[in-house]
């Protein structure tokens, strides 16, 4: 009964215009596009300069913050209140304030100091921008001190002692935000293909009411339901390993974990979410309705998934309504494991909450689909 | 015992009595009717059954088998044809014609003598998908689908609504046939030409059965004279006939109006009651009542 079911089933999804493409062309264009437009890196922050000074030093110190190649040099103002002016017009982010005698307070007190003025209105810009530029003014003032001492052997003692901060960053050596996005994006895919397909599958045919046409079959509504769900479950293994192998070749990104792990999770959550997806199919008695709650979760799932943002970075709050969201599980162990290369071991907690999940919202989806009204 | 026994069955919806307190029977092999206008409750009573939905009260058997405790069984034995159109649009027809013949753990070869009438009308466009028929086709097509896996009752909600004249007549010749190789066959229809053609009809109306009887004992039951009146000016005509006092009911059929006439009056004096309102062309003749005469007179009594 099952095979003759799901031979119908894979018939009509091959015979729709719209969703075999869909299928295709949906990972491809997240997996090569969503990485480079979502990411948190800051380049291009535009960079007014106010050379009080106009000395040597100042020069020099211009020329390194150019160089570095974090900064879209804009213009040298003559004065702070053209600086200013730039940033009201939104031609500057970042001001690098030189004051007058930089270059002479150096050379006779060994003391000087710079400004940096950042816009913050795009917050992330402002806070990156100006914590690279002190980053680079102090590597300037560094190198610039190794030079008198070696110039002036004498002057050691009053330099004194002076620390190095080298950040090293594990998992993610070059703070690659690519590597971080991808596996998050994979979980997403998976989401789409095997939580909402199936479930706007069935509200489809609620609408055209063949489903009562079925009611009346000796097919059991398990059947029924187990039909729907497994050709998208191999749909979606299947454009999940596609995004694997699409990692491997634009990425260069490699699992450091074991893939059975991965897999292993990803059937999981698979089951997990499609049994959301019929939840709200027993629930929805048309498409626009079925479309609109799902749209709701999935923009609730994505924005507290730490997808974007971490969760440990919101509110309290926040964070108690995300242990109620599957995605933040997947995504996390996707990058555990891509990057960090976590075993099932570290991860069982993981797996029990999606287990917990799949339950729970299978339980449901039959408790509430039993009912004949 | 009867292939399909009802008994005080009733559904509710919120506030709404959509079936209230019906019993009827119907023997094997019968044609069965059920007339009644569009919210009389026919499809519900389809739906309960065809064990789509459960009864607030009451009990239904079909083939000995009780709708709601052996509704797996029930679903085996019946062949049902909603009033929309519910087939795979996208599957071709010769598609949605197997699928449903393998869903019932039979083929098409096996049953293919119940469906062969019926079907050979659509064969030649087998690989066209369901969507793309034409309404009588799909409806054959549906009735193929509802036979093919031999059921002993054959419910069917109103199956040529939005069909035209010709596919009707066809379609009814084919419900005799399946008639004749003792199926039996419940079904509604909101056009009386059609209830004519049943063994029994059940006048339905607001979730009751308002009768149930052979079309000719209905007919023949009808207590009143009847006559049919048309006139020159037939815009005003029905106003005036329902303020004239000769007459008991009056409503409009088709091209001209049906009047029943109280006891003392006659025909004349009813043309005289015309002319002096300033009608020509009168005429006035006695005629046959039809079913929905009946059905129209029946509606009248049960509202007062």
């Amino acid at each position: 009964m099952l095979k003759y079911l799901l031979e119908k089933e894979f018939k009509q999804i091959m015979r729709n215009k719209f969703i075999p493409r869909m299928i295709i062309a949906m990972p491809l264009f997240m997996m090569l596009i969503m990485p480079w437009a979502a990411n948190q890196e800051v380049t291009n922050i535009r960079l007014t300069v106010v050379d009080n000074d106009r000395s040597v030093t100042s020069d020099e110190l211009v020329r390194k913050v150019v160089s570095s190649g974090y900064f879209i040099f804009q213009s040298v103002s003559d004065g702070s209140g053209e600086a200013l002016r730039d940033v009201d017009a939104g031609k500057a982010d970042i001001i690098l304030d030189i004051p007058d005698g930089f270059e002479k307070n150096l050379q006779t007190e060994r003391v000087s100091g710079v400004m940096i003025s950042s816009n913050s209105v795009n917050g992330t810009k402002g806070i990156l921008g100006s914590s690279y530029l002190s980053t680079i003014v102090n590597d300037f003032a560094t190198s610039l001190s190794e030079e008198m001492m070696m110039s002036q052997p004498a002057a050691l003692n009053s330099v004194g002692k002076s620390f190095t901060i080298v950040p090293q960053y594990k998992f993610n050596p070059h703070l690659d935000y690519k590597v971080f996005m991808v596996p998050a994006i994979m979980v997403m895919l998976l989401t789409m293909i095997t939580g909402f397909l199936p479930a706007f599958n069935i509200v489809g045919e609620k609408e055209a009411g063949t489903i009562e046409q079925i009611n009346v079959t000796p097919a059991s509504r398990m059947q029924f339901i187990l039909a729907k769900l497994i050709p998208y479950w191999c749909i979606g293994l299947i454009v999940f390993t596609l995004c694997m192998l699409l990692a491997v070749f634009v990425y260069s990104l490699i699992p450091v974990g074991s893939l059975l792990t991965i897999y292993l999770f990803a059937v999981v959550y698979i089951v997990a979410v499609s049994g959301m997806g019929l939840v709200v199919s027993n629930y929805s008695d048309t498409m626009q309705q079925a479309m609109f709650v799902m749209f709701f979760f999935i923009m609730m799932f994505l924005l507290m998934s730490g997808l974007l943002t971490p969760v440990a970075s919101m509110p309290d709050w926040a964070q108690y309504i995300t242990i109620f969201n599957p995605l933040k599980y997947f995504i996390s162990v996707m990058r555990m494991v891509y990057l960090k290369g976590s075993g099932f071991a570290e991860l069982v907690p993981y797996f029990l909450s999606l287990c917990g999940f799949a339950v729970v919202f299978n339980a449901w989806a039959i408790l509430g689909y039993r009912k004949r009204s | 015992m009867p292939s399909v026994s009802v008994t005080q069955l009733s559904k509710s919806y919120s506030s709404i009595k959509a079936l209230d307190d019906v019993s009827f029977d119907v023997p094997k092999g019968e044609l069965f009717g059920i007339i009644g206008p569009d919210g009389a409750g026919k499809t519900t009573l389809f739906r309960l059954l065809t064990t789509l939905i459960l009864p607030d009260s009451g009990s239904a058997v079909i083939e000995g088998l009780d709708v709601v405790k052996d509704y797996a069984s029930v679903r085996s034995i019946i062949g049902y044809m909603p009033g929309k159109f519910s087939l795979y649009q996208d599957l071709t027809v010769e598609e949605n014609l197997n699928f449903f013949a393998t869903v019932f753990n039979t083929t098409v070869k096996g049953n293919y003598h119940l469906i062969e009438d019926i079907y050979k009308h659509i064969e030649p466009f087998k690989t066209r998908r369901a969507g793309k028929l034409s309404g009588g086709m799909k409806q054959k097509l549906a009735l193929s689908c509802a036979l093919i896996h031999k059921p002993k009752v054959l419910f069917l909600d109103e199956p040529t609504t939005g069909v035209d004249p010709v596919s009707r007549k066809e379609f009814w010749e084919m419900l005799l046939k399946l008639k004749n190789q003792g199926i039996t066959i419940i079904v509604s229809t909101p056009y009386m030409d059609e209830a004519r053609l049943c063994d029994r009809i059940a006048l339905m109306q607001n979730g009751k059965f308002l009768r149930i009887d052979s079309p000719d004992n209905i007919i023949a039951s009808y207590p009143q004279k009847l006559c049919s009146v048309t006139a020159d000016n037939m815009h005003g005509l029905l106003n005036d006939l329902r303020s004239c006092p000769y007459l008991k009911s009056s409503f409009s059929f088709g091209a001209c109006y049906h009047v029943t006439m109280v006891e003392s009056a006659t025909a004349a004096m009813l043309d005289e009651y015309l002319i002096n309102k300033g009608y020509g062309n009168i005429e006035i003749t006695e005629i046959k009542p039809t079913v929905e005469d009946c059905f129209m007179l029946m509606l009248k009594e049960d509202e007062q």
